[in-house]
């Protein structure tokens, strides 16, 4: 084999069910380095899932993750955060009664990789949260949380980011300045899942996507390509081509 | 946090150093010690990380029995005993740590439970040879009221010492982080089951030393004595009362609530259960983070 050919994600055949009913059911995907991979699909096909189980909130029932060549499959969250994997949640889960500030900084004692220089007030500063530095988190309002939960993951310096739907409910110039954001954090060499129901996001900022339905892959490649597969159109717009 | 133990930690050392020469209801100060070492260490768990143990006076009990066995059975001198006292309390907690897969009410009356349990087995007449059973116990040969005094100020001061530390501290903030959630406490890094257990162990061993002093302090007791769950009840109403998660609130709240208890209390017991009650229902329902949250809708910052 070629270590320098091997992705930084590998994720194989992977399993997650609940009860009876596969949440996950055989999927696989690779990610390089600096790479920003979409992952779309309608409600409940797994794109959370498969978040919530790479990310550790889950052991997978099947299946290999490789990060960086090593096994993580069923690692505890902050083991996998000190091996440079971080995350942000669909409905943001910031420390609600914590300041915005003490929210990084707790990250940043705990989960930060390596020992460069930790600045708090720039990483505020470049999510727009500068002004809210001193207050609790729970005066934020959602968008300004999930910007909270992408300043926490940074603190920890990840190599993998995990984002679920990071764009929904921000207006336009904030949808830009996030997707600006996102391709720099990509060309800075840290590998993106992006997980996104407004596909004029994803367009702007993936070069290649994943289209799940039902925990599979149905589709991977291009979205332009994406749009032109039956299946693809199928499973989203399904209900209106029937009608 | 050099300015917290400046002014917090010294000022009530020095008034309970100073008080005995002053005052001489001098079992009345000392049990003011015990209840604000109590609350402090049940704001170590509770506070900071949310769980709320009803049998947190199984740990005070297991120091007393620790203490009270070592000097009974090898004669111990008394400042080992204590060690073992509280080396006993934080066996128990150990013991205990499964409970904290449990969340809410459930961990709360599974540790009443089991604190309940130990005051059994404590109690129980077959077991008199070792623990004297129902009968109590008594240790006249190491009573000295004066420097099981003094130890038990020693006690509070490093139990305020190490709140003083978690309200200032980064391990404090992530106990908050995994109280407020622990999901996201594991993705900012923070290896929850072992922190989580470093705090309870930590509340268990100042509730171990409280009680090991306690049964040096007053030398003849019963197991009921020690395993009284008023012990938890007050400890719980002082730091509800006061505020979670400050090193003032619990303070406030035991200077507060347990002066009234002394000056009505005692002579007029029933009304005073009856206004507990009321003050415990009306503090969760209006004024959940205690009375220092009124300075904290202020804006002001409460050590
Ligand atoms: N903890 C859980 N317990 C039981 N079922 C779950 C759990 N988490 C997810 N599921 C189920 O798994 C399926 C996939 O859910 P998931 O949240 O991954 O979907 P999603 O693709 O992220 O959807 P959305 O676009 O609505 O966010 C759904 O049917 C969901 O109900
Ligand atoms: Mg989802």
């Amino acid at each position: 084999m070629f270590p320098d050919a091997a992705p930084l994600l590998a994720v194989d055949g992977l399993v997650k069910r609940f009860g009876g009913f596969r949440a996950l059911d055989v999927l696989s995907l690779r990610l390089d380095a600096g790479e920003i991979l979409g992952l779309v699909g309608p409600n409940g096909s797994g794109k959370t899932t498969c978040i919530n189980v790479i990310s550790g909130l889950y052991r997978p029932d099947g299946g290999d993750i490789h990060f960086d060549g090593r096994s993580i499959g069923g690692w505890p969250s902050h083991r996998l955060v000190h091996a440079g994997i971080n995350r942000t949640f669909q409905v943001p889960r910031p420390f609600l009664t914590l300041t915005v500030r003490e929210n990084v900084q707790v990250a940043l004692a705990y989960g930060r990789r390596g020992d460069g220089v930790a600045d708090v007030d720039a990483l505020l500063l470049s999510l727009d949260l500068d002004a809210f530095a001193d207050r609790p988190a729970k005066e934020l309002n959602s968008a300004q949380q999930k910007m909270l939960d992408l300043a926490r993951a940074l603190a920890t310096r990840p190599r993998l980011l995990l984002i679920d739907e990071l764009a929904a409910g921000l207006n336009a110039a904030e949808l830009e300045r996030v997707a600006v954001k996102l391709k720099d954090l990509a060309r800075s060499g840290i590998a993106l899942l992006v997980v996104e129901h407004l596909m004029g996001f994803i367009d702007q900022i993936t070069d290649r996507i994943i289209v799940m339905n039902a925990g599979k892959e149905i589709f991977e490649g291009r979205l332009a390509e994406a749009a032109a597969n039956p299946q693809v159109v199928e499973v989203f717009f399904g209900a209106e081509h029937a009608a | 946090m050099a300015r917290h133990l400046l002014l917090i930690l010294l000022p009530v050392v020095a008034a309970f150093a100073i008080l005995p020469s002053v005052y001489t209801n001098h079992l009345m100060l000392f049990n003011f010690i015990i209840f604000m070492t109590l609350a402090q260490g049940l704001n170590v768990i509770y506070g900071f990380t949310g769980y709320l143990p009803f049998g947190y006076v199984g740990f005070f009990g297991a120091g007393s029995y620790g203490f009270s066995l070592m000097v009974i059975h090898l004669q111990a001198p008394p400042f080992v005993a204590l060690l073992i006292g509280a080396a006993a309390a934080v066996a128990l907690a150990l013991l205990l740590t499964p409970l904290l897969r449990l969340s809410g009410v459930y961990f709360s009356i599974a540790n009443l439970a089991a604190a309940l349990a130990v005051l059994q087995v404590v109690s129980n007449p077959n077991l008199e040879e070792i623990t004297k059973g129902p009968y109590g116990i008594s240790l006249r040969g190491v009573f000295n009221p004066t420097l099981s005094y003094g130890t038990a100020v020693a006690v509070l001061a490093a139990t305020l010492a190490l709140v003083i530390y978690l309200r200032n501290s980064h391990f404090g903030m992530a106990l908050k982080a995994i109280r407020e959630d622990p999901i996201s406490a594991g993705m900012a890094g923070i290896n929850v089951v072992r922190e989580r257990v470093v705090a309870w162990l930590l509340s268990a061993l100042i509730a171990g030393l409280a009680g090991g002093v306690f049964a040096w302090y007053v030398s003849v007791f019963y197991p009921e004595t020690v395993f009284s769950v008023e012990f938890s009840v007050f400890a719980i109403v002082f730091v509800l009362f006061g505020g979670n998660a400050t090193v003032i609130g619990p303070i406030l709240g035991v200077v507060i609530l347990y002066g009234i208890y002394n000056a009505v209390g005692i002579s007029t017991p029933q009304y005073f259960q009856l206004i507990y009650g009321v003050l415990i229902m009306g503090l969760v329902l209006f004024l959940p983070n205690g009375l220092v949250s009124l300075l904290q809708r202020w804006g002001i910052d409460v050590p």
